[in-house]
Parts: structure tokens; C-alpha cells; sequence
């Protein structure tokens, strides 16, 4: 179990922590990350992390 | 002890093979401590980095800048460096936060994934067309000139919102910016059509906007029309030869392992095994930084090489391969940071189209010439071919 926080900041809506994982994190009309599960868990937990990891502007949290 | 400073610098930039596509340097560099410093052709100095992990570094410390007024910035060339945002209003990529966001801004709702989604059947008409054309003229085509460059400008001219009847015209020009074989002259006085067309359709828009990216980023008010200028100057810019190349060097790899054609991870690990955009962001530090464990000082330049990050084997094993199967996740072909390319997600959308639309309806596509004589653009600052004879 992972607790999801993003910093709308920092985010530069590059999108691809929608692409990564999209039934965690998707984008407002102005383009920057929402979250739609924050609290992941399995593959959707996975695909988060991948997503923090990828993100270019380090604008994700994952806090265990 | 003393060390000859001269000798040990690298002369940059180094010739590319054709594959594996990184210079066989980066390798060597990469099993260097610290950073490589490299003599430019002008003979300034710069410091190369080639690992993964510091390319991501580089391009998201503060105390690293894109803005090329700062003194020290890299100019590897004429056509290498970009103009400032001073020179060109609205060049957005030569600025910094917080100067930078406001752009990024303005820019980002035109480049959701839902925005992007919803421009494939536009994408798919212009692929098609592309393929009528290439069909309808026999069974040999040049794929780069009739059909890898002709999709992004296209595409480009239909985001602006370049009416129907001009988009002859912005194609011809965008053709001939990249083409081998145009003069400078005949590239600035494209580059000047261009521009005046571009300030044109402000005007137009302005007065009678339509469903747009111009239209709607005039009614937005964030940026002012001359800003909006250079900025559709640089979409078209970043957006054309680029995505060119990675479609048809893309052409090339999967017609020689055809199994990928139809797998959906293929694109991503295309984009890291090719990695075009190779030596296009160019950074100078503006204080002291230490980036793997070398110190930068302050007005030192800094070339991040994705290709040598994307080929990195602590990150990507057997990074030399061609292999959808594995995670190509994390690659930094787009660059990484708060410049990371805005128009990846359309990059991605640009490549599927155009594979689906050429395996799908010419399955005897092949290279028409043995793969030792395509030429590829050995020198250029985008890896890529210039020319592709294809048949079916």
C-alpha cells in the first residue's frame, strides 16, 4: 500500500504519468496531473512508481 | 604531477555510424570518472556527459541553465545553438523557470493526452493521402521527401490551423529548411516565407479565429502575438525534421526485424534505440555544480547526450539491440526536465499512423537499396537519413 501525492508545481504536463499509469494519475483541461487513486494497490501501485520515476519534472510522491 | 590539459580533450562533434547509432566514443566515455571535457570546432570547451543517471541530473538541476545569453553556452556550429529568446520572442526552450512556465503554460492544454487522442483520425487522413500519393505514382518512392516529411508538416499546419489551400505552400517551405540540398540562402529565404505566413495567419486569427492552437492561445491572452510568432516558428521547428527521422529510420529497423511491426512496444524502444535528438539540449552552469562527482564551475558548458543515456548498458541491457521486449520505460529521447518535449505524446501518435498506414496498406514494402548505401546523416545534429528509397 502506497499513499499517491503530486506537486501541481512542479508539473509540466508532459503526460506520462498518464500514459504510464493511467488508473492513477490523469490530466486537468489546463494539462496539469490529477490523481484518480490515491491510495494504488497491485499493478496499479507498480505502474505508479513507474510513473514517479519517469516523470521529468520529479513532480510525484510515493509515500510507504 | 602535472597533465597536459590539451591533450586530454576530445574533439566533439564525432561522426555517427549508422548502427548502432551513438558514436562508439560514448561507450568509452562512459567508463570515464567524471565528465569528458570536448574541444568544440571553435575551440571552446565543453563537457560531455554520457551516462544515464547524469543526463538526468544535468537536465533538472536549477543551477543549470538553456538560456544561450548566459556566458559560456555551447555553440558547437552555425546551425547547432539555438537564438535566444531575446532575438526571437516567444523561443521559449532558451529560457529558464520561472521566465520558461509561463510558455509551458499556455502551451500544455494543446498537448493533453486527450488533445493528442482526439487528432488521430486528422493524422490518419493526412497518412493516407501521403500513401495515395506514393501509390499513385508507381511502385518506388522516396520515402523521405514523399512521405516522412511530408507527414509532420502536414500535421503541423493542420495544429496551427493553416487553411487547406496554403498547406501546399508550408509544406513546400518546412521541405526546404531540412533538405540536404538547399542552399543557406534558399533555407533563410524559406525560413523568411515562413515567418511572414506565420505573422499573416496571427492577423487572420486574431480577427476570425477558428478551432486552433493560434486561435486559441490569442483568446487565452497569455502570450502576445508576437510571442505566439516565434513560438509556432519553434513547434514547427522541434516538430518537423525530428519526427521525419524517427519515421523513417523507424521504417528501416522494423522492415528488418518485422516481427515488432505490429507490437505496441515497439515505438518506445525505436525512440530510445535511434534517439535523434541526440546533442539538442545545450546547457551552461551558472554556478558550481558537482555532476558525477566532476566539478562544473559557473559559465562552463555542458552537452547532455541522450543517445549516450539512451545507450547507457547500466540502464538499458544491451542497449545496442533492437528489442521491444524489453522496458525501453525511463529512455530520454525526448530529453527530461522541465524542457522535455511538448510535443512527445504527438511524436508517438505520428509514428503509429504512419507504420499502420504503410505496413497496413503496402505489406511489400522493402528498401530498395542494400542497407550499407542508405545515407544516413552521419554529421547532422538530428541522426537520421537523408534519403530513403523504398519499394513494393
Amino acid at each position: 500500500m502506497a499513499r499517491i501525492s503530486v506537486d501541481t508545481g512542479r508539473c509540466i504536463g508532459s503526460a506520462q504519468c498518464v500514459l504510464a499509469a493511467p488508473d492513477v494519475f490523469d490530466q486537468d483541461d489546463d494539462g496539469f496531473v490529477t490523481v484518480l487513486d490515491d491510495n494504488p494497490t497491485g499493478e496499479a501501485e507498480t505502474t505508479a512508481r513507474t510513473a514517479r520515476g519517469i516523470c521529468p519534472a520529479q513532480a510525484i510522491t510515493v509515500h510507504d | 604531477m602535472t597533465t597536459d590539459a590539451a591533450a586530454d580533450l576530445v574533439p566533439f562533434m564525432m561522426r555517427r555510424p549508422g548502427a548502432p547509432f551513438p558514436p562508439p566514443e560514448y561507450q568509452e566515455f562512459r567508463n570515464r570518472p567524471g565528465l569528458v571535457k570536448a574541444a568544440l570546432p571553435s575551440g571552446e570547451t565543453v563537457w560531455l556527459v554520457t551516462r544515464h543517471e547524469e543526463v538526468r541530473a544535468v537536465l533538472t538541476d536549477p543551477r543549470i541553465s538553456s538560456n544561450p545569453t548566459h556566458e559560456g553556452f555551447p555553440r558547437p556550429s552555425r546551425t547547432v545553438g539555438a537564438p535566444s529568446a531575446d532575438e526571437v520572442p516567444g523561443w521559449f526552450v532558451s529560457l529558464d523557470p520561472p521566465d520558461h512556465n509561463r510558455f509551458r503554460k499556455a502551451l500544455i492544454p494543446e498537448f493533453t493526452v486527450r488533445r493528442i487522442r482526439s487528432l488521430r483520425p486528422a493524422v490518419e487522413e493526412i497518412v493516407d493521402r501521403a500513401i495515395d500519393g506514393m501509390l499513385a505514382k508507381g511502385n518506388t518512392a522516396e520515402l523521405v521527401e514523399d512521405f516522412s516529411l511530408t507527414v509532420p508538416s502536414l500535421v503541423i499546419s493542420s495544429l496551427l490551423g493553416v487553411p487547406k489551400v496554403d498547406r501546399d505552400f508550408f509544406e513546400e517551405k518546412t521541405k526546404v529548411l531540412v533538405t540536404l540540398t538547399s542552399t543557406d540562402e534558399e533555407r533563410d529565404k524559406a525560413s523568411e516565407h515562413l515567418l511572414r505566413y506565420i505573422n499573416r495567419l496571427i492577423t487572420i486569427k486574431s480577427k476570425r479565429p477558428g478551432d486552433d492552437l493560434i486561435s486559441r492561445l490569442l483568446q487565452g491572452g497569455l502570450l502576445t502575438p508576437q510571442e505566439l510568432s516565434g513560438v509556432s516558428m519553434l513547434l514547427l521547428i522541434a516538430g518537423h525534421e525530428t519526427t521525419a527521422n524517427n519515421i523513417s529510420l523507424g521504417v528501416v529497423t522494423l522492415l528488418q526485424q518485422k516481427q515488432w511491426i505490429d507490437d505496441d512496444r515497439a515505438i518506445e524502444e525505436l525512440l530510445r534505440y535511434h534517439s535523434v535528438a541526440d546533442l539538442v539540449a545545450l546547457r551552461v552552469a551558472i554556478e558550481d555544480v558537482e555532476i558525477g562527482g566532476q566539478l562544473v564551475r559557473a559559465g562552463e558548458g555542458i552537452v547532455p547526450l541522450v543517445a549516450g543515456a539512451n545507450h547507457d548498458p547500466e540502464m538499458f541491457e544491451r542497449p545496442h539491440e533492437f528489442d521491444p521486449s524489453r522496458s525501453a520505460t525511463g529512455h530520454v529521447a525526448f530529453g527530461y526536465g522541465v524542457h522535455q518535449c511538448l510535443g512527445q505524446n504527438l511524436v508517438r501518435l505520428e509514428m503509429d499512423v504512419a507504420y499502420r498506414g504503410l505496413f497496413g496498406r503496402i505489406p511489400a514494402l522493402e528498401v530498395a537499396v542494400p542497407l550499407e548505401e542508405l545515407q544516413f546523416k552521419y554529421d547532422g545534429v538530428l541522426f537520421g537519413l537523408h534519403a530513403l528509397p523504398v519499394r513494393w
